[in-house]
């Protein structure tokens, strides 16, 4: 399927994706949508976990963050955001912890689609059933993309990552709010449009900084790029055509900005520091 | 590519690439061996090899080869589990020429004589591939079922194969055969949709062409879904064929 195919389906986009994957098959249809439903749980109890703990990782530079947004005050008065904040990070430092995570599609960018779609759906009131077909849909998407590309950093930068969770948590919240298969998919688009050039320069090789404020920031990016969506704003570049672009710039990434933890970020006085240390030196 | 592989697997942090994929691909490479590792020789190319120790690597790997699935909470301790184990890990990084970026060649050794090599590459998002067993180019994904055989080469032995898998009602997803040189030694990797039942496992093994055969289990599921756990050591007898080396 391509995100074009994807976009002029008649009904929601998840049903689609559904129907492409399993066809009329009542069976394995039952059995993809309760995984699906076990996933959401598995991602509200590392959501639990990390607002809850402050044990550092095991370099130190994470571990704390989430549960410091968590209960510091709003000051900006914007509760959404505050919580889509909380629930991507709160994700990324138990996997930075080697706590038990749900990889969407990567663990690396695990924090954005539950702090999107998790986020928005407790800010709203919506409970958790209805929120598989949305999930389905951004399984789909992720689908799309890899079919372009490696969703790895260490082939496409980070943009392949949380360019890829970003789409997917987009495409899903448009969905969850009652947004069209188009506009799924040009929420999709969007974000994915956005971040383009994003490199991978993990701190140490450790995939903590800048991985855990990242997904916290792209969290809220992929809701921007739902809110645009469900408002009739589309891409002006055709969605697929926006994967083909991000699969070439990926190419053209040098190694030191794909996760070899020698570029950006990793490559400053601090983060050789920490590398040093790590590697016991 | 399954939709529960993108939101998915559920698993130990920090990296499906480095983490998951590891595991699966140390899963797949004890299983080629057949037995539990006694030694293993893990050597890391890429990406790999510059960032092993953050994405916790070593420890997915040791994980792997102990038989622990990605979401294991004892990846985390699995260098004193293997260490507990008697499993001796020997870490060291090269350059495997132009291949993926996430790859590692495990060079194992069980409590014979027995020793496999196993090169394999994590492609992202948790999805691995098999591309060489014992210098033979294979084609495993860990998406299926995979039956690997070492065997002559001479005419009729992949059509028997296939036959045998027909017979017990096994669908071939791929398919892959290469040989080292003329009627010298094949290996074929057949990725099926179901597990081959036991007789038709003993019957290829029966037969004279074919000197080393063994089944690998669907890694790419997790546990909530897995049918047979890859986590159990293969039996003896019904996963070791004849042990020759190519």
């Amino acid at each position: 399927m391509t995100l074009d195919e994807l976009s002029r389906s008649p009904g929601r986009a998840s049903e689609a994706v559904l129907y492409d994957e399993v066809g009329d098959d009542p069976e394995a249809r039952a059995s993809l949508l309760e995984t699906m439903r076990s996933r959401i749980d598995e991602m509200r109890d590392s959501i639990r976990r990390g607002l809850a703990s402050s044990e550092p990782s095991r370099t130190g530079m994470v571990g704390w963050n989430a549960k410091q947004l968590h209960e510091a005050p709003d000051p900006l008065g914007a509760p959404l955001l505050k919580r889509v904040q909380e629930y991507a990070m709160a994700v990324n430092e138990e996997n930075a912890r080697m706590g038990r995570i749900v990889a969407a599609p990567t663990a690396g960018s695990a924090g954005t689609v539950p702090g999107a779609l998790l986020g928005v759906a407790d800010h709203l009131g919506i409970p958790d059933d209805e929120l598989v077909m949305p999930l389905v849909l951004a399984a789909g998407v992720a689908q799309v993309i890899s079919k372009s590309m490696f969703i790895a950093g260490a082939t496409g930068g980070c943009q392949a990552e949380i360019g890829s969770s970003a789409a997917m948590a987009a495409a899903a919240v448009t969905e969850l709010l009652g947004g069209s298969a188009r506009a799924s998919v040009h929420a999709a688009a969007q974000a994915l449009m956005n971040t383009i050039g994003l490199v991978c320069d993990p701190v140490g090789g450790y995939v903590e900084v800048p991985c855990v404020s990242r997904n916290a920031f792209y969290a809220v990016h992929a809701v921007s790029a739902a809110q645009l969506a469900l408002a009739g704003v589309e891409s002006f570049i055709p969605p697929d055509e926006v994967i083909y672009a991000m699969a070439s710039v990926g190419r053209m990434l040098p190694p030191e900005l794909r996760e070899t933890g020698e570029g950006g970020v990793a490559d400053t006085p601090t983060g050789r520091r920490v590398a040093l240390k790590m590697a016991g030196k | 590519m399954g939709l529960l592989d993108q939101i998915g697997p559920v698993m130990v942090g920090p990296s499906s690439s480095h983490t998951a994929g590891a595991c699966r691909l140390a899963l797949l490479a004890r299983h080629v061996l057949g037995t539990q590792p006694r030694a293993a020789r893990l050597v890391l190319h890429g990406s790999f090899a510059k960032t092993a120790q953050g994405h916790g690597t070593d420890l997915a790997l040791a994980g792997g080869l102990l038989g622990f699935l990605p979401d294991d909470p004892r990846i985390k301790d699995a260098l004193a589990h293997a260490a507990a184990a008697g499993l001796e890990l020997e870490y060291v990084t090269a350059d495997l020429g132009d291949i993926h970026p996430n790859s590692a060649r495990l060079e194992l050794t069980g409590d014979g004589e027995e020793s496999v090599s196993v090169l394999g590459s994590s492609l992202g998002a948790g999805f691995v591939r098999v591309t060489q067993v014992n210098g033979f180019d294979v084609h495993v994904s860990g998406a299926y079922h995979t039956l690997l055989a070492l065997h002559t080469d001479r005419p009729g032995v992949i059509a028997r194969v296939a036959g045998v898998v027909a017979d017990d009602d096994g669908n071939i997803a791929t398919a892959f055969s290469a040989r080292q040189r003329r009627g010298g030694h094949a290996m074929m990797s057949v990725e099926i949709d179901k597990p081959l039942a036991g007789y038709a496992v003993e019957y290829l093994r029966s037969l004279p062409y074919i000197h080393w055969l063994r089944l690998l289990p669907e890694v790419m599921r997790g546990s909530e879904e897995r049918v047979t756990d890859a986590a159990d050591p293969p039996a003896e007898g019904t996963w070791a064929g004849s042990e020759v080396e190519p």
